[in-house]
């Protein structure tokens, strides 16, 4: 058992959260005031390799492990958990599906331009009266010769007003619940489909959130990702992925939070000591480092069983579940820390708590994984096999 | 073009003010970073190299951990990567490691130019790049904020220093010495890929038996600075009080301050 990261992970980890600190922190409270979209970053993400950071070099990623999308994820959401939403969607909900599930003329055609940032892409699933009900979904795509036409509308989807490439579901059979949906690769500038932005967040202001309208889009056959009636398996794999990043970037907030509740429990004096001396407070500073260690030995358990290939849809689920509730505490707890000063947005803990509510929310809220946990316990529910599994990291792949 | 980057290891101000009460820069314990005016160093170097062809070699003389910092160097892109270290040169003085990264540039061979940063954030002596220069007997062109021109062909190098109230354009012969200053450029984060290959690197250690040195000629014996401070440094103060009227007092008080090198 080895819980050290290696010398490559460290040299990640450090550049990333250098680049967090110099390129996202300097100017994300004024876009999260602002609720602008900072996309001066997404080029100097790209340059950096981030967009594509666990996929081949085949296919022009960067060929890191999964550990690395990890720290990646984590040190991004270190500064903003809007920034750590984009690599989730368009990586883990779009990137790494098509990985997964694509053909390989899929692959070769697709995953270039993904993977080095020349397209941005997003991910389709929610639907104005279908959440955490996915088989409630009304959106529809008939077939009339070799064309899908798709019609619906998708809502609460990150990068929608962003994103130039879109990986939707909708529903080839009416009949059937959730093995009758299949899933599309649209394209920006297609006829029928237009997008929009949702305003008044209470949190990620600076990610961009939005819906997608979807008229009679016509969706050549090329552009169907996996077999008709298998989008529902996509979908749930997808969020195998993304919730792994957004385990990991709670873990990177919590870390956040608690550099910044030391340093002002350190300078901040109450009845002539240092509140850091007062007991109530040093278990607030506790609890947070409790939850981000085992937040973190959760997440890199996830990342490990990973690159072994090994299914990891209840442990991703776990971590995910433990680390958002922890975060969304850790923030609470890192305003209580910082009194008034950190009820206002002069400090940065109260936009993390404010962003760390919604990732209780999304990528199947705090409830539903309750629900997945518990039904494993009592056998209702069983992985099968997949017909397209995630590979396993094998370097020699993935760096040739 | 041959170039060398001189490249210090140096604690992490940044952290150690953030995590650790009564700052002490010592040599021992916390975090430890590429010393960050040699970033500029590292970019500068790489730049011309990617201008002009050839190859980049980063040296660094510090103790083994220092290899980290070598390791952010080939992750930038240099092109190989060499750390002298040697528990006999522990707390040699600049003038004595200049002696040390003379001789292991001449064990890398023919060069012609040589980076360095304007100092380093933890002995801030800016020294040593000063005393290497001289021992090569090369041109030194401190604080350069800009190239104006490299022209190996031509063997010069033209250099914009930046002065307290002045720009200075130089130039020079090459081989020569440059040392950087922040404003020259804006250093490159690793790279993912160049992040893999470090991570692969060995990177060779020289001693004083690879560079042909005598124990007794590195290290504290031979250097004539020792340093004694601590940090941060003690502060005195007390309070006095002049009596008199307002035009006793004022002189009184023009006095002391004159007696005291204030004013
Ligand atoms: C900032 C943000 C970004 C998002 N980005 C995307 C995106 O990119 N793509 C995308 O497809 N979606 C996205 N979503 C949508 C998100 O995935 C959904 O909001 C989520 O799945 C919950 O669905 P819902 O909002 O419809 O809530 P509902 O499903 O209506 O749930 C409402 C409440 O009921 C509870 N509940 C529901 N069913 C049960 C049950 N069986 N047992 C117990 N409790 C239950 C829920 O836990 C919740 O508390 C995003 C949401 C947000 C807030």
């Amino acid at each position: 058992m080895d819980f050290e990261l290696s010398e490559e992970h460290r040299m990640v980890e450090r550049m990333v959260y250098d680049f967090a600190r110099n390129e996202i922190l300097p100017s994300i409270r004024e876009h999260d005031r602002n609720g602008t979209f900072p996309h001066e970053l997404l080029p100097k993400m790209a340059a950096q390799g981030f967009m594509g950071i666990c996929l081949p070099v085949r296919y022009d990623g960067a060929g890191m492990d999964f550990i690395s999308l990890g720290l990646l994820s984590e040190g991004l959401e270190w500064a903003d958990s809007s920034v750590r939403e984009t690599i989730a969607v368009h990586l883990g909900l779009h990137a790494l599906p098509i990985f997964q599930w694509g053909t390989e003329e899929q692959k070769e055609r697709f995953l270039p331009p993904l993977a080095t940032g020349e397209n941005i892409a997003c991910f389709g699933l929610t639907e104005p009266g279908a959440g955490s009900d996915v088989a409630a979904m009304t959106s529809r795509a008939r077939k009339e010769g070799d064309t899908y036409l798709v019609s619906g509308e998708k809502m609460w989807i990150t990068l929608s007003d962003v994103a130039d490439r879109f990986l939707v579901f909708a529903k080839t059979n009416q009949e059937e619940g959730t093995r009758g949906i299949t899933a599309f690769l649209l394209e920006r500038g297609w006829a029928g489909l237009t997008t929009g932005t949702i305003k008044g967040k209470m949190g990620v202001r600076a990610s961009n959130t939005g819906w997608i309208n979807m008229d009679e889009v016509p969706v050549p056959e090329s552009h169907r990702l996996g077999e008709e009636g298998e989008g529902f398996k996509i979908a749930m794999s997808c969020l195998d992925n993304a919730r792994y990043t957004v385990a990991a970037g709670a873990v990177g907030l919590m870390k956040y939070c608690l550099e910044a509740s030391v340093s002002y429990a350190r300078q901040r004096r109450t009845f002539g000591q240092p509140i850091g001396d007062h007991q109530l407070v040093k278990q607030l500073i506790a609890q947070m480092k409790q939850r981000i260690d085992l937040g973190e030995l959760a997440v890199r358990k996830v990342g490990w069983l990973k690159n072994q290939g090994m299914r990891n849809t209840r442990e991703t689920s776990m971590a995910k579940w433990y680390c958002t509730e922890s975060a969304f505490a850790t923030a609470s707890d890192a305003v209580q820390v910082h009194g008034a000063y950190g009820y206002s947005d002069e400090y940065d803990v109260e936009r993390h708590l404010r962003n760390s509510k919604s990732a209780v929310i999304y990528e199947g809220t705090s409830q539903i994984h309750q629900l997945m946990q518990a039904d494993y316990e009592f056998g209702n529910r069983t992985d099968r096999p997949l017909r397209c599994e995630m590979p396993g990291y094998d370097p020699e792949f993935w760096q040739n | 073009m041959n170039i060398i980057a001189l490249v210090k290891q140096t604690p992490d101000t940044a952290q150690l003010s953030a995590s650790m009460d009564g700052v002490k820069l010592s040599a021992e314990g916390g975090p430890r970073i590429v010393n960050p005016w040699d970033e500029y160093t590292l970019e500068t170097a790489i730049q011309a190299r990617e201008e002009h062809g050839g190859k980049v070699t980063a040296l660094c003389l510090g103790p083994p951990e220092a290899a980290d910092a070598l390791k952010t160097a080939l992750a930038m892109g240099v092109d190989e990567a060499v750390l002298v270290s040697d528990p006999a040169m522990a707390y040699s003085d600049s003038l004595t490691s200049a002696r040390i990264l003379v001789a292991a540039i001449g064990k890398i061979g023919t060069f012609d130019l040589i980076v360095g940063g304007r100092a380093a954030i933890d002995g801030n002596t800016a020294a040593t790049t000063v005393q290497v220069a001289a021992l090569l007997g090369v041109p030194l062109v401190s604080y350069v904020a800009e190239l104006r021109n490299l022209d190996p062909a031509d063997r010069t190098i033209s250099a914009v220093r930046l002065l307290e109230k002045a720009r200075e354009t130089v130039t020079s012969r090459l081989p020569a010495l440059i040392t950087v200053v922040k404003e020259i450029n804006e250093p490159r984060y690793p790279s993912l890929i160049g992040i893999r290959k470090a991570a692969r690197a060995s990177i060779p250690v020289w001693t004083c038996a690879d560079l042909g040195l005598d124990a007794t000629e590195v290290g504290s014996n031979a250097s004539g600075v020792e340093w004694q401070s601590e940090l941060p440094p003690l502060r005195e103060a007390n309070i006095e009080m002049i009596d008199g009227g307002p035009e006793d007092a004022a002189r009184t008080l023009v006095d002391r301050l004159i007696e005291e090198k204030v004013i």
